[in-house]
């Protein structure tokens, strides 16, 4: 999966659930609950290579997972 | 239902009351409504009072006097259909004395009337005939010099029907008809006396060129030859009449198909269904066409690359070579590297078994429907606020209304029954409020007015209704009583800080939705103190990157004002396709099971891992977006698609284009050789919905029955096909009605329990949920309690899109589609509706088009950043400056060469509603149109050899 157009998702969640209490934990579930599993793996690769272009409320999010 | 006998006609209609009248007709009691006529009461009771100028969908008129009767006690010899019946009247319907007067009344018609019955195409169809045989007219004193008609040219102009003046008693129906049913007043009754005569808008139009929008209400209206059906002097007249729903939109009108052998002579809405009213628009009335266009296959193609033609082979042959190329994908790259696409204009039976296919035959998740392009930002919205992916009200509840809000939506182009329905109630004094960039025809139409039009900037839906929340909250407007008993009242104070907050006042956020501060406040007012307050949305609402927040957004709206849970309210998703609701229902997404239950839910996977005897796989699947971007990276690569064009539906025709040809194996079923086939490399005919048995559930979620009234061309109905598809994988699959089927889902489908075929042939149609807790079905949902119990507000932020215009792309497109033309337009694009839409043309504003060099009618040539196409300017103020409009109907044009890949942050619905683009003067088609008309003739071969 092109990593750019995964990265702009995450982050386009990310920004749409900002006003949740927990924005990362939501931002997580959504991940979890819609995405794909290779979409989940790209994603997650990318975040353990430095997470180019994730925003912080991305990157909480995929601590957890 | 076989055998042909014309729709019962009562004469007024009906009506509801709380109080009933007895009384005597021709020596029998009976009780009815108060309110209701003499007439009705008479055919309530099996009578029937001659008549000409009344039916039972049109106000009483009273012009004819063919109706009287004789009342005792009363004077003279009032008109039935005009006399309310009372409680001891004694009515006498047939007496020597009426006997005469209704033979002179018939006279005088008949001495204006062509006497060639026997040589008429409604011979033995006709009510002037059969109203002359029932009152005894024998001969005619008054000689026909006197008339005045009968020398009068027809007019046939109309595609579909044709206006022969020289049979026209002047009964008015027609006009009566169109302007109550249909909501158009296209036609007038010029002159007076014998001289009067119907006209079809302005002096010198006929038909084609007035307001008519062809719903053929006029038609049917009328009592004699005068207006009529040109199939029917064709074909000759009707033999058999089966009952069964349109295929094209999310209204779910249905329709007697009135059949001749195994030929269709017509369509003719049926008075009982519920979601029509016995109304129709154009495209299900008139455009079935397609059926049995030239360009439709019949037989199953292969090929090995899409640059070869197409080899014509048996149904064997195509399926084992599908099924050897899927088990060898599956074998080498694994379940998850192959899907399915089912269609919101098959049938749910149909939908149902594709997406078990995909999941109990393929081994994934892959599964998606067109809904993901339209409405998955409704099914997600709806469900996290009230609990249910649907909306909540019958179509019936808009007759309540007292304020109508419309956003994103045009129902007189896009829903046109429904939409007459709402007209129907606007003319009675409900309010409307029109959110939406474009001056869509009800802002202003005759005897409708919009109270307020917000003409916001495309893309920001959320800001505007953010916006009418704060007046709502910040003025004290919100039902608090409602909020606390329903909803979740600390969710409730959050959100109403939020809205409340200043910089969400419509004046701090003018800049940004250009909607004047002081007209958004009155709108507010209007909404949440008007009464009844009821919401209908479309596509402009959920083609956006905030789709899913604009939904729930509204959804905040309606339980902040108290909107939801009874007659006349609620919110309500106005649906594209006819089973869009269906498929969604089906388990068309693919991280829900039928009902909208989650893959996750290991009980519900049990559930059906059970029935079908297969392990599911616990993740969601891939959405068609998805689909496409991981063929580009190889690890999806097999697609089976039933009726849908996604080549042409889905944004940024490139990507698809090139996913699809990433792709080892497409299989296309289908009807035409669509854009999409292409890139295919298994075609399998697929069967139209007058081919087959089903059900399709419309957009308040009715379930109808489609009845099959002809064998399918193909040989096989499209669930046959896609089982035996499913049994050359090794699947043993034995369905041999859709019944068994729908037995299926109502065994794994808890809102779906209760329903039946056989119910369905009893009650006609059942609205979901239908089960233990609602045996009868819903028409209302929420009514004593929201689906996920309290109902949710949600805070919802508005964020801009990242689709901006700039230097490059000043312009805002924004798209949507026209009432003569449905979809990708592969169907009506095969009638004769294309006369009134031959080609999608480039809504601009006069001052756009000015700076630009650009007249009305010139060629002109759009682009965005992913691609450009070429089409004619229609230069209107409908649209505000900045902004530009077209609809994606047409192939040539395929508006979503422009369209982007932004899509809603939650559903990945594509933001078809906002690109930003530039115009400028074009000589020619681009270079992708050229390219693209070469590639479609080179993919469209078929191998003449195969082809005995
Ligand atoms: S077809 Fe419909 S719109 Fe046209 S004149 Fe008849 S009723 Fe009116
Ligand atoms: S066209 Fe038909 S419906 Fe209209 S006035 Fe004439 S007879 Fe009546
Ligand atoms: S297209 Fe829609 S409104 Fe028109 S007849 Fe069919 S279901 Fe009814
Ligand atoms: S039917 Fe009553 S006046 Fe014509």
């Amino acid at each position: 999966m092109e990593i750019e157009r995964l990265v702009y998702m995450a982050n386009q969640i990310g920004r749409n659930l900002a006003t949740e209490d927990n924005p990362a934990a939501a931002t997580a579930d959504h991940i979890r609950l819609f995405w794909d599993p290779r979409m989940k793996a790209a994603i997650a690769a990318h975040f353990v290579a430095g997470g180019e272009g994730l925003d912080a409320v991305v990157r909480d999010a995929l601590t957890g997972s | 239902m076989n055998g042909y006998t014309p729709q019962a006609d009562f004469g007024t209609p009906e009506v509801s009351a709380d109080t009933v009248v007895t009384l005597t007709i021709d020596g029998r009691a009976v009780t009815v409504p108060a309110g209701s006529s003499v007439m009705r009461a008479a055919a309530e009771c099996g009578g029937s009072i001659p008549k000409l100028c009344a039916s039972d969908n049109l106000a009483a008129f009273g012009s004819c006097r063919l109706c009287l009767v004789e009342v005792e006690g009363m004077r003279g010899t009032p008109a039935s259909c005009t006399t309310p019946a009372a409680d001891g009247m004694v009515v006498h319907t047939q007496t020597p004395r009426l006997q005469k007067l209704r033979r002179g009344v018939m006279e005088l018609y008949i001495s204006d009337h062509p006497l060639d019955c026997l040589t008429c195409s409604a011979n033995n169809d006709c009510e002037l005939q059969d109203q002359a045989a029932a009152v005894g007219l024998r001969d005619v004193r008054y000689g026909y010099e006197g008339a005045s008609h009968l020398g009068a040219e027809a007019d046939t102009s109309n595609p579909y029907f044709d206006f022969d003046p020289s049979k026209c008693i002047v009964c008015s129906r027609c006009v009566r008809a169109c302007d109550e049913v249909q909501g158009t007043f296209a036609l007038t009754i010029d002159g007076r006396g014998f001289a009067s005569q119907v006209s079809a808008g302005q002096a010198g139009d006929d038909f084609l060129s007035s307001e008519c929008v062809s719903c053929g209400a006029c038609v049917q209206a009328c009592p004699t030859a005068t207006l009529q059906e040109k199939a029917v002097k064709q074909i000759g007249l009707p033999e058999r009449a089966v009952v069964t729903t349109c295929a094209y939109c999310g209204v779910g009108c249905t329709f007697r198909a009135e059949m001749r052998g195994q030929q269709l002579v017509r369509m003719v809405p049926w008075k009982d269904g519920k979601a029509n009213r016995g109304h129709s628009c154009v495209k299900g009335r008139f455009a079935w066409g397609y059926a049995h266009h030239q360009d439709r296959i019949t037989s199953p193609m292969i090929r090995d690359s899409v640059d070869q033609p197409w080899r014509i082979v048996g149904w064997d042959e195509a399926l084992d070579y599908t099924a050897s190329k899927l088990a060898a994908i599956k074998a080498q790259h694994g379940a998850r590297a192959l899907g399915g696409i089912t269609s919101s204009r098959c049938t749910n039976e149909e939908t149902f078994l594709v997406q078990k296919l995909v999941r109990a035959g393929f081994g994934s998740n892959n599964v998606d429907t067109c809904a993901r392009v339209c409405h998955s930002p409704t099914g997600y919205g709806l469900k996290t606020t009230f609990g249910t992916s649907a909306g909540t009200q019958d179509f019936d509840s808009v007759m309540d209304a007292d304020v109508i809000m419309v956003i994103g939506a045009n129902p007189t182009d896009a829903h046109p029954v429904f939409a007459s329905r709402m007209k129907r109630r606007l003319r009675k004094g409900a309010k409307l409020i029109v959110i939406d960039p474009r001056r869509i025809d009800l802002v202003h139409s005759p005897h409708v007015e919009a109270a307020h039009h917000l003409a916001l900037q495309p893309g920001t839906n959320v800001a505007v209704l953010t916006a009418l929340a704060h007046v709502i909250v910040s003025e004290g407007l919100a039902d608090e009583a409602f909020i606390r008993e329903r909803c979740d009242w600390d969710e409730y104070q959050d959100w109403a800080r939020f809205v409340a907050d200043a910089r969400h006042s419509p004046e701090a956020l003018e800049p940004v939705t250009r909607v004047p501060a002081g007209e958004l406040r009155a709108a507010a007012r209007l909404f949440a103190t008007g009464g009844n307050g009821a919401i209908y949305y479309g596509l402009g609402v959920t083609e956006h990157s905030q789709g899913s927040s604009t939904v729930m957004a509204i959804a905040n709206l309606a339980m902040a004002t108290g909107n939801i849970g009874r007659r006349g309210v609620g919110v309500n998703p106005l649906r594209g396709q006819n089973n869009v609701q269906g498929a969604c229902d089906m388990g068309s997404f693919p991280h829900e099971l039928s009902g909208y239950r989650h893959i996750s839910d290991a009980g519900v996977r049990a559930l059906f891992e059970g029935d079908w005897g297969v392990t599911l796989d616990p993740e969601p699947g891939l959405r068609i977006p998805n689909m496409l971007d991981a063929a580009l990276d190889g690890s999806f690569r097999a697609l089976y698609i039933q009726g849908e064009d996604i080549l042409q539906s889905d944004p940024n025709t490139h990507h698809v284009a090139a996913g699809l040809a990433a792709m080892e194996l497409v299989i296309v079923h289908d009807l035409f050789l669509n854009e999409t086939a292409n890139y295919a490399h298994v075609f399998l005919p697929g069967s139209t919905f007058l081919e087959k048995n089903g059900t399709f559930t419309n957009a308040e979620r009715r379930i109808q029955p489609v009845r099959k009234v002809m064998e399918p061309a193909n040989g096989l109905e499209d669930w046959q096909v896609t089982q035996a598809l499913a049994n050359a994988l090794g699947l043993d699959w034995n369905y041999t009605h859709p019944s068994e089927i729908l037995d299926e889902i109502a065994r794994l489908t808890p809102t779906f329990a209760g329903v039946s075929w056989e119910r369905l042939e009893l009650d006609g149609s059942l609205q979901w949920p239908v089960n233990a807790d609602h045996p009868d079905g819903s028409p209302i949902m929420h009514e004593a309690g929201f689906v996920r119990g309290k109902g949710k507000f949600v805070v919802t932020d508005y964020v801009p899109t990242d689709e901006k215009t700039g230097p490059r792309f000043p312009l805002l497109l924004t798209t949507g589609r026209i009432l003569s033309q449905y979809n990708v337009g592969a169907q009506t694009r095969r009638t004769a509706n294309s006369i009134w839409h031959g080609e999608d043309v480039l809504e601009i504003h006069a001052s756009d088009a000015e700076n630009r060099g650009i007249g009305d009618g010139d060629w002109v040539r759009l682009t965005s950043r992913t691609g450009e196409t070429t089409l004619r300017a229609d230069v209107t103020d409908r649209v505000a400056p900045g902004v530009v409009y077209t609809t994606f109907h047409h192939p040539a044009t395929q508006a979503n060469v422009v369209t982007t890949e932004y899509s809603d942050w939650a559903t990945n619905c594509p933001e078809y509603k906002v690109t930003a683009v530039q115009v400028s003067l074009s000589n020619g088609p681009s270079e992708w149109q050229e390219e693209y008309a070469d590639l479609t003739a080179r993919a469209r071969r078929i191998a003449a050899e195969a082809a005995e």
